[in-house]
């Protein structure tokens, strides 16, 4: 398979999962060229909604559309999405209605447009209410599948997708499990708990680290909220040291939820590589090169990690 | 819908007010003045508009009910102890431990409330988004928001202002929706004409697309009737300005910013309830003014 963006295979899963079930529609705030629910607007246009730049309008409709029976994705940026934290905290996750979230263009891998197009807060917002998981996928076929899950999902959900294209970690067989963290490289010396868009990086440097004599295991959590506390601390016990990779801020994301779970159920060395500063403008290889989030910056900083 | 029968009406209106009063006074908070400036729409609403089952809570084709303004539940709990969704009893563990009567509405925990509200200027979208989808599935419902008019300040309010008369086209345009602004003039601050003024509130309204009916909110008549009006008018949703009076029926209360989230005291209540039923006190009264006496004993 291709390399593809996140937010690409979603909108393609939206169409094809939307062909069979009616309930599915699309309510998008003057984006939806760039979270991929154009085609679906296209295919269905009586399903499709528009409510122009009013993020906050737009998830205020989704609630009531959920909250009436219907299966609404609410599209925005993640950073444009959560900007409105105050009626997805009450229209949506207080509420109990179970609106799709979909925060695309995550992270500094966006690249030139800059920090405030950037989705580094995300996580944090959303891991602080009740009632809504995260999910975020990390290739295509793992995509695909998050979406039809995220149609059957009882209550609201909150899926996080890349603009970037990435590069496929699992095979054809793949079956993605809400709340399963999936094992994607065994290893003994460290965990390396990756997430979204570096997971790729986080193989690779894997790869580097075995030319180090270093036997690295990397899990893929693509479920970041509910953790799932028993793939990791089974990995943890092992290896006695963790790393979390994510394109998120260091504050709040993935790497805070495991300081958070480890701290209280099993203490364990952590390293959280992740964003530290505001985002910037670049190339989104250099900036991952810049922040530590590419192979190279990943395997020295786990070597360092463990004093290698 | 039938020719309303006002006397009913204004009666359980009136026993509204009395339970307000009651229920706020046990919770030692809570917002009187609004409560009593919407209690005459909703008991419109709830006694002679609304289609529901208080016993299926879920009934699909329910009319929705959504109080944005959700400061002004006790309102809204009154109506559904009256129509049968919980016993009157329970009103009086409003804001208590453990009690479903939450302080702001608590769709989750009180089976009959149809959302969260309370973060204002959120209740116009949901139930935006309610009518969208009620139209989608195919059903008749309609839905009633009721909203204040400080809450009209939020920038939230004026996105939904502006897509609501547009959503929906071309056959599915938002007209099972009504919402209807309890326009009391105050906020917590103080005056809405002094804090942010929301004048020339219909034009505003008119220039959006939105057909605009222009009430008195404490004439039962006049609520049903412009609940009549929205019915019949197709191809884009309804907008009520509802004049009403902060604390309307108890003289110590009425436009008296003080009161807009502030409880009586129990010789305070005692007196609102007085004033509000009037000489002699029927007898169903004597039982809660004794209660409330006892209350200030303790």
């Amino acid at each position: 398979m291709p390399a593809k963006a996140s937010r690409a295979a979603f909108g393609e899963a939206l169409i094809e999962l939307g062909a069979k079930d009616e309930r599915i529609v699309t309510v998008d705030a003057d984006l939806s060229k760039s979270t991929m629910t154009a085609k679906f607007a296209k295919t269905y246009p009586a399903r499709a909604f528009n409510v122009g730049i009013a993020e906050s309008g737009m998830i205020g409709l989704a609630a009531g559309l959920a909250l009436a029976g219907r299966v609404p994705f609410a599209c925005s940026f993640a950073c444009f999405l959560v900007g409105r934290f105050e009626t997805i905290r009450v229209s949506v996750a207080y509420s109990n209605a179970p609106v799709k979230l979909v925060g695309t263009h995550v992270g500094i891998a966006i690249g030139e447009d800059g920090y405030s197009q950037m989705g580094l807060e995300d996580i944090a917002c959303i891991r602080s209410l009740p009632n809504i998981p995260i999910v975020q996928p990390a290739d295509e076929i793992e995509t695909r599948q998050a979406v039809a899950y995220a149609v059957d999902h009882a209550g609201p959900i909150y899926l996080r997708l890349t603009r970037q294209n990435l590069e496929p970690v699992h095979d054809e067989h793949y079956r993605f499990r809400f709340g399963q963290a999936d094992l994607l490289r065994p290893g003994t010396d460290v965990t390396i708990l990756a997430t979204g868009g570096p997971l790729f990086n986080a193989l690779e440097a894997a790869k580097k680290l075995a030319g180090e004599s270093v036997n690295a295991e990397v899990l893929n959590v693509a479920t970041i909220k509910p953790l799932d506390e028993e793939a990791i601390l089974r990995s943890a016990g092992k290896t006695g040291r963790v790393v979390t990779v994510e394109d998120h801020s260091i504050h709040g994301g993935l790497g805070s939820a495991m300081a958070e779970m480890l701290s209280e159920v099993m203490p364990t060395p952590l390293k959280r590589i992740a964003v530290t500063t505001f985002g910037e403008s670049g190339d989104f290889k250099g900036l991952y090169a810049k922040h530590g989030l590419d192979p190279d910056g990943i395997a020295k900083t786990v070597l360092k990690f463990l004093n290698r | 819908m039938a020719h309303p029968d006002l006397a009913k009406l204004e009666a359980i209106a009136r026993e509204g007010r009395v339970q307000i009063i009651r229920m706020l006074t046990h919770a030692g908070s809570g917002h009187p003045g609004g409560s009593l400036s919407a209690i005459d729409i909703l008991t419109t609403i709830y006694f002679n508009r609304l289609r529901y089952d208080a016993k299926r809570p879920d009934w699909e084709d329910r009319d929705r009910f959504i109080l944005s303004k959700g400061h002004c539940v006790p309102a809204q709990y009154y109506c559904m102890a009256k129509a049968g969704y919980f016993p009157m009893e329970r009103t009086i563990t409003l804001r208590k431990m453990g009690s479903p009567l939450q302080g702001h509405p608590d769709r989750v925990m009180l089976p009959g409330i149809e959302a969260a509200t309370g973060s204002l200027g959120q209740g116009i979208g949901i139930s935006m988004g309610l009518a969208l989808g009620l139209k989608l599935a195919g059903k008749e419902a309609r839905v009633y928001c009721v909203m204040g008019d400080g809450e009209t300040q939020e920038g939230q309010v004026w996105e939904s202002f502006m897509s609501a008369p547009k959503l929906g086209a071309p056959d599915r345009h938002l007209d099972n929706l009504c919402v209807i602004l309890d326009y009391n003039g105050i906020q917590l601050d103080g005056f809405v004409k002094k804090i942010m003024d929301l004048e020339p509130i219909v034009d505003k309204l008119k220039a959006f697309g939105w057909p605009v009916l222009d009430i008195n909110g404490h004439d039962i008549a006049q609520v049903d009737k412009a609940l009549d009006q929205a019915e019949t008018i197709k191809g884009a949703p309804t907008f009520i300005v509802a004049h009403t009076v902060k604390g309307k029926g108890v003289s110590f209360m009425e436009n008296d910013p003080e009161w807009h989230g502030k409880a009586p005291k129990p010789a305070e209540a005692v007196e609102a309830i007085r004033q509000i039923v009037g000489e002699p006190v029927p007898a169903w009264v004597e039982p809660i003014i004794n209660e409330l006496q006892a209350l200030e004993k303790k």
